[in-house]
C-alpha cells in the first residue's frame, strides 16, 4: 500500500514538472514574473522632465480623462527593439502610450526614435531609476494600461506583441 | 616532498581567503552620519532581494536596478526614515517577493510551513511502512514457529 502511495506521490510530480515545462515553453508561465502590486490602485507620479524638453514634467495627471499605456523602455533593451514596431502600430491606431526612458543615454535613446519612429505622446527621462522603483519596474520592457480614473487596470512585463494586445489589454480600449 | 604539501595548503588558504573577501566587497561606498545608520543599512541590503537576478540581496548584486534600489535605501536612512518604513516602500512596489523573508500571511503560508507539512508527511509514510514490514516479520516468525510445533507433535 505505502508502495503505491509513493509511486503516486511520484507521478504527480513528474505530471506537475511537465505541465510547468510546457507552459514555460508556450510563454504562458514565467517563473520569474512578480506581480504588480498597482492593479486597482492609483497610478503613481511621474515627475521627471521629457526626455525631448527638459523644462516640461511629465506627470501622469496630464493623462487623466484617456485610457492610455505607460511603456517603460531603454536603448540597452534588446525587447524594446522588438517590441518598437508594435508600439508604432498601437500608437497610430490612436493608443495614446507615455513612454518612460529607463537608466539610458539621452542621445541614444533620441536617435533610436529617430530612426525607429516615435510611438509616445510623452517621455519621461529617468537616468537612476527613481520613477522605475516607484511603480515598482524590475525589468524592460513593461508596459502598464492606466483607466480614465488614473487606476492601474493592467500591466505586462516583456514585450508588447498582438497576443498580449489581445488578451490584456485590447477590451479596455473598445469604446 | 612535506614542504611542497604544506605551501600548496597555504596557498589554497589565502587563495580561499581573497575570494571570500572580494565577496564580501562593497560595490560602492557610502557615508554615514551614525553607526546605527550603517547598521540599518546593512541589515536592509541583505534582507531585500535583488529584483533582477531573483536569487541574490541587494547587498550581493551588482545588477543596475540593485545599484539604484542601494542607493535609493541610503538616501531614505538619511532623509531619517526608518527600517520599517523602507522595507515597506519596497514591498508596496514590489510585493512581499521583494523580501527574503516575507511577513506570514496566508499567500506566504506554504512558503513558511511548507517544508513542515511535507516532513509532517514523510513522516507519517515512513513510520507506517516501518511499522508494517514489522509486523509481517512477526507473522512469518509466528507460522515459522507453528510449523515447527506441527512438526514435533507429528513426531511423536
Amino acid at each position: 500500500m505505502a508502495r503505491y502511495v509513493i509511486l503516486l506521490g511520484f507521478f504527480i510530480m513528474v505530471g506537475v514538472f511537465a505541465v510547468v515545462l510546457d507552459r514555460m515553453g508556450k510563454g504562458e508561465y514565467n517563473p520569474r514574473d512578480i506581480p504588480t502590486e498597482f492593479l486597482g490602485k492609483p497610478a503613481p507620479g511621474i515627475n521627471v522632465p521629457d526626455l525631448y524638453d527638459a523644462s516640461q514634467i511629465v506627470k501622469t495627471q496630464d493623462m487623466k480623462g484617456k485610457t492610455w499605456l505607460f511603456n517603460v523602455w531603454g536603448t540597452w533593451c534588446p525587447e524594446c527593439w522588438r517590441e518598437h514596431a508594435y508600439l508604432m502600430e498601437l500608437s497610430n491606431a490612436g493608443v495614446p502610450i507615455v513612454g518612460l526612458n529607463w537608466r539610458d543615454e539621452k542621445a541614444e535613446a533620441r536617435s533610436m526614435l529617430t530612426k525607429m519612429g516615435n510611438p509616445f505622446v510623452k517621455i519621461g527621462f529617468d537616468p537612476d531609476s527613481s520613477v522605475a522603483m516607484d511603480w515598482g519596474v524590475y525589468g524592460a520592457p513593461e508596459t502598464f494600461l492606466i483607466d480614465p480614473q488614473g487606476m492601474v487596470v493592467a500591466k505586462h512585463a516583456g514585450g508588447i506583441t498582438p497576443a498580449v494586445w489581445e488578451a490584456k489589454f485590447k477590451k479596455y480600449f473598445v469604446n | 616532498m612535506k614542504n611542497m604539501k604544506t605551501i600548496k595548503l597555504l596557498s589554497s588558504l589565502v587563495f580561499a581567503f581573497l575570494i571570500v573577501t572580494q565577496a564580501n566587497a562593497r560595490f560602492e561606498t557610502h557615508d554615514f552620519a551614525t553607526p546605527q545608520m550603517e547598521q540599518d543599512y546593512n541589515v536592509l541590503v541583505a534582507e531585500l532581494r535583488c529584483l533582477v537576478c531573483q536569487n541574490q540581496n541587494l547587498a550581493d548584486s551588482n545588477a543596475e536596478l540593485a545599484q539604484d534600489m542601494r542607493l535609493k535605501v541610503y538616501k531614505m536612512l538619511s532623509e531619517g526614515h526608518s527600517k520599517q518604513e523602507i522595507a515597506d516602500y519596497m514591498v508596496t512596489r514590489y510585493g512581499d517577493f521583494v523580501m527574503y523573508r516575507p511577513p506570514v500571511k496566508s499567500s506566504t503560508f506554504l512558503l513558511w510551513f511548507g517544508p513542515l507539512i511535507f516532513f509532517v508527511i514523510a513522516a507519517i509514510i515512513v513510520f507506517s511502512y516501518m511499522r508494517r514490514s514489522q509486523s509481517t516479520k512477526e507473522n512469518a516468525i509466528d507460522t515459522e514457529q507453528q510449523k515447527k510445533a506441527h512438526s514435533l507433535l507429528d513426531d511423536e
